[in-house]
C-alpha cells in the first residue's frame, strides 16, 4: 500500500509538470486557434535566459547572493519572454489573421526554429545549470501510518506546488478579470470580439506573454532537474498526449490530462512493466493519446466539433 | 415615436463599390443616415444587404467610395476602429461567445470603456474592482431593459434562439453605441418574438436616442418601424425614401413582384 501510494504521488507530481507545459499549448490554442509548435522552443529559450542571466548578473554586479541573483535573472527572463511574445505578434501573427490552421501551424514551426537557433546563438549551446536552491534530498512521510513511511522527493513536491499555484492563479485571472473575459471572448469568436472593440493584437500579445511565463516556469523546473540543454525542447512532445487527452481547448483538461498521464505512466511502469519487459513509461502516454484520438478526438473536456452539413 | 428628434446626417456613404473577384456585391451605392432615425436596408437574399453592413462596420473595405461618420472619413477603418468610433452591431448568425454566461457576454461589450490596466486587474481590489462594479450596474440596466434577468447566469449556448438574439442585442447595447447596426434582427423568429424585438428596437431608439440601421427581409416589419428605407437589388440601389415612397416605387414593385425581369 505504501509503495502504491508512493508511486501514485510520484506520478501526480510529474503529471503536474506535464500540465504546466500543456497549459502553454492550451492558452494559445484557445485564444488564437493556433497549435503552437514553438512551445518547446520557448521552454528552452526561457530556461537558457534564466540559466545564463543567473550566472551573468552576479558576475556583472559583483555580488554573491544566490537568491537575489535568481530573482534578478527571473525578472530579466520574464522581460525577455514578453519581448519575444511582442515580436511574434508584430512580425508573424499580425499578417496571418484569419488564415488556415495549417498556415499558422507552419508559422509556429518556423518560430520554433528561429527561437532554437537564436537562443543558442546568444546564450550558448552547452549544458547549463539552474540552481534556484531547490532541496534535492528526499524526505520520509507518514511514517506513523505505514511501516517505513513513504519516500517523497522534495524537489518534485515543491515543483508540483509551484505548478499548481501558477495554474490556479491563471484560472482565477481568466475567470475573474476583465482581461480574462476579453481573452475568453476572443477565443470564442474573433470576429465578434473585434466588432465589440476588443483589440485582437493586444490580446494575442497577452496570451503569448502568459504562454511565455508558463514556458519560463516549466523551463526553470525542468532545467533545475535535468540541466538546461537542447533536449528540453522535447518536453513539449511529452505534453502533446496531455493536450490530446484533456482537450485542446480546456484549461482544466490540461491539468487533469497531465495528472492522468503522470500517474498512468508511473503505475503502468511499476505494475505492468515486469510482464512486458519494462519501458512502458516511454510509450504509455502516446498509446493513451492514440486511443483517445480514435474514440474521443475532442479529448475529455474539449469542445465537440459539430459540422453542419 | 415620442421624444426623439431626427437630427443631422451622422453617417454618409458615398459611391460604395465592393466586389469579390468577379462578383460585384455592391455597385456605386450612396445613401445617408440621419441622427436618431431608424434606417432600414432591405432586399432579397444576395442583394448585398449584409455586405453593406459589413462595409459600414469595417469588416470589408470597399474598393471604391467613401464612408463619412460625423464629418470624418472612415474609409480605412477595421471593425475594432468601428467599435471605437461608436458603432455596435449584431450578427445574423448570432456570434455570441459560447460557453460564457449571458452576464459575461454582455460585460465584454463594456471592454472599450474599461480603463483599469492589467496589473490593477491582477490585484483586483481597488481600481479594477470599483470599475467592474460600475460597469456591472450599467449592464444590469440593460438586462432589465431587455427583460432577460432570469437568464443572467445561463451559458448562452443553452438558450433558445430568440433569447440568444436578445443577448446579442444586449451586448451591442452595452457598448452604448451612437449607431446600432442590426443584421436581420428578426430572422428565424416567431410572431411573438418578432413583436418583442420590434418593441425593443423602438424603445432603444426612443429612450437612448440611438441611431439604428437594420437589415431585414421581412417587409411588413420593416415598413412599420423604419423612418426611411433603402432598397437594394443585385448590388444596386433601386429605391430610397420613407416606407410609403418605397412602397409606391415602380422599380421596387417590379423587383419584389418580379413583374418585368
Amino acid at each position: 500500500m505504501a509503495f502504491f501510494l508512493e508511486t501514485l504521488l510520484g506520478g501526480l507530481m510529474s503529471g503536474m509538470l506535464y500540465s504546466l507545459v500543456a497549459l502553454g499549448f492550451v492558452l494559445i490554442f484557445k485564444a488564437s486557434g493556433v497549435f503552437n509548435f514553438a512551445q518547446g522552443a520557448m521552454v528552452l529559450f526561457a530556461a537558457l535566459a534564466m540559466a545564463r542571466f543567473s550566472e551573468w548578473i552576479p558576475a556583472w554586479l559583483g555580488m554573491d547572493n544566490l537568491f537575489m541573483a535568481n530573482v534578478l535573472a527571473f525578472a530579466v527572463s520574464v522581460a525577455i519572454m514578453f519581448v519575444v511574445a511582442w515580436l511574434i505578434e508584430r512580425l508573424a501573427l499580425r499578417y496571418l489573421v484569419n488564415q488556415e490552421g495549417a498556415t499558422l501551424l507552419m508559422a509556429t514551426l518556423g518560430i520554433a526554429y528561429v527561437l532554437d537557433g537564436f537562443g543558442q546563438t546568444i546564450f550558448g549551446s552547452d549544458i547549463y545549470k539552474i540552481d534556484v536552491g531547490m532541496p534535492k534530498e528526499p524526505v520520509m512521510m507518514l511514517e506513523s501510518v505505514f511501516e517505513g513511511g513513504i519516500l517523497i522527493n522534495k524537489e518534485d513536491f515543491i515543483a508540483a506546488l509551484i505548478a499548481a499555484l501558477l495554474v490556479i492563479s491563471l484560472s482565477v485571472f481568466f475567470q475573474k478579470t476583465a482581461t480574462g473575459r476579453a481573452l475568453r471572448a476572443v477565443a470564442a469568436d474573433h470576429q465578434a470580439a473585434q466588432s465589440i472593440g476588443i483589440p485582437l493584437g493586444r490580446i494575442w500579445v497577452i496570451v503569448w506573454c502568459v504562454a511565455g511565463i508558463t514556458a519560463l516556469v516549466a523551463g526553470i523546473i525542468w532545467g533545475s532537474k535535468l540541466g538546461v540543454q537542447f533536449s528540453l525542447t522535447t518536453i513539449a512532445l511529452r505534453a502533446l498526449p496531455v493536450v490530446i487527452l484533456g482537450g485542446l481547448t480546456s484549461v482544466p483538461g490540461a491539468i487533469i490530462g497531465g495528472l492522468i498521464i503522470g500517474v498512468g505512466e508511473k503505475l503502468s511502469e511499476v505494475y505492468l512493466g515486469p510482464y512486458v519487459g519494462g519501458g512502458i513509461e516511454i510509450w504509455f502516454a502516446y498509446m493513451l493519446a492514440l486511443v483517445f484520438l480514435l474514440f474521443r478526438p475532442q479529448g475529455l473536456f474539449g469542445e465537440k466539433i459539430i459540422d453542419r452539413v | 415615436m415620442s421624444g426623439r428628434k431626427i437630427g443631422e446626417v451622422i453617417l454618409d456613404l458615398k459611391n460604395i463599390s465592393l466586389s469579390f473577384g468577379g462578383v460585384k456585391a455592391l455597385q456605386d451605392i450612396s445613401f445617408n443616415v440621419l441622427e436618431h432615425e431608424v434606417r432600414a436596408i432591405i432586399g432579397h437574399n444576395g442583394a448585398g444587404k449584409s455586405s453593406m453592413l459589413n462595409v459600414i462596420n469595417g469588416v470589408y473595405r470597399p474598393q471604391q467610395g467613401d464612408i463619412i461618420l460625423r464629418g470624418k472619413h472612415h474609409t480605412n477603418m477595421d471593425s475594432y476602429g468601428a467599435a471605437n468610433a461608436g458603432l455596435a452591431r449584431t450578427f445574423q448568425n448570432i456570434a455570441l461567445f459560447k460557453g460564457m454566461s449571458v452576464l459575461d457576454n454582455i460585460m465584454t461589450g463594456r471592454n472599450l470603456k474599461m480603463k483599469a490596466n492589467m496589473l490593477q486587474q491582477a490585484v483586483w481590489f481597488g481600481a479594477a474592482q470599483r470599475e467592474e462594479l460600475e460597469h456591472r450596474a450599467k449592464v444590469e440596466e440593460i438586462i432589465d431593459f431587455l427583460e432577460i434577468q432570469h437568464i443572467r447566469k445561463t451559458p448562452v449556448g443553452r438558450l433558445p434562439y430568440g433569447l440568444q438574439k436578445r443577448v446579442d442585442l444586449a451586448r451591442a447595447l452595452a457598448m452604448e453605441p451612437q449607431i446600432l447596426l442590426l443584421d436581420e434582427p428578426m430572422a428565424g423568429m416567431n410572431v411573438e418574438e418578432k413583436q418583442d424585438m420590434c418593441r425593443f428596437i423602438l424603445d432603444v431608439n426612443d429612450q437612448f436616442g440611438t441611431t439604428v440601421v437594420l437589415i431585414e427581409h421581412d417587409m411588413g416589419v420593416v415598413m412599420d418601424i423604419s423612418d426611411r428605407v433603402v432598397v437594394l437589388d443585385y448590388g444596386k440601389k433601386i429605391g430610397d425614401g420613407t416606407p410609403d415612397e418605397v412602397r409606391a416605387n415602380p422599380d421596387v414593385i417590379s423587383a419584389y413582384l418580379g413583374a418585368s425581369h
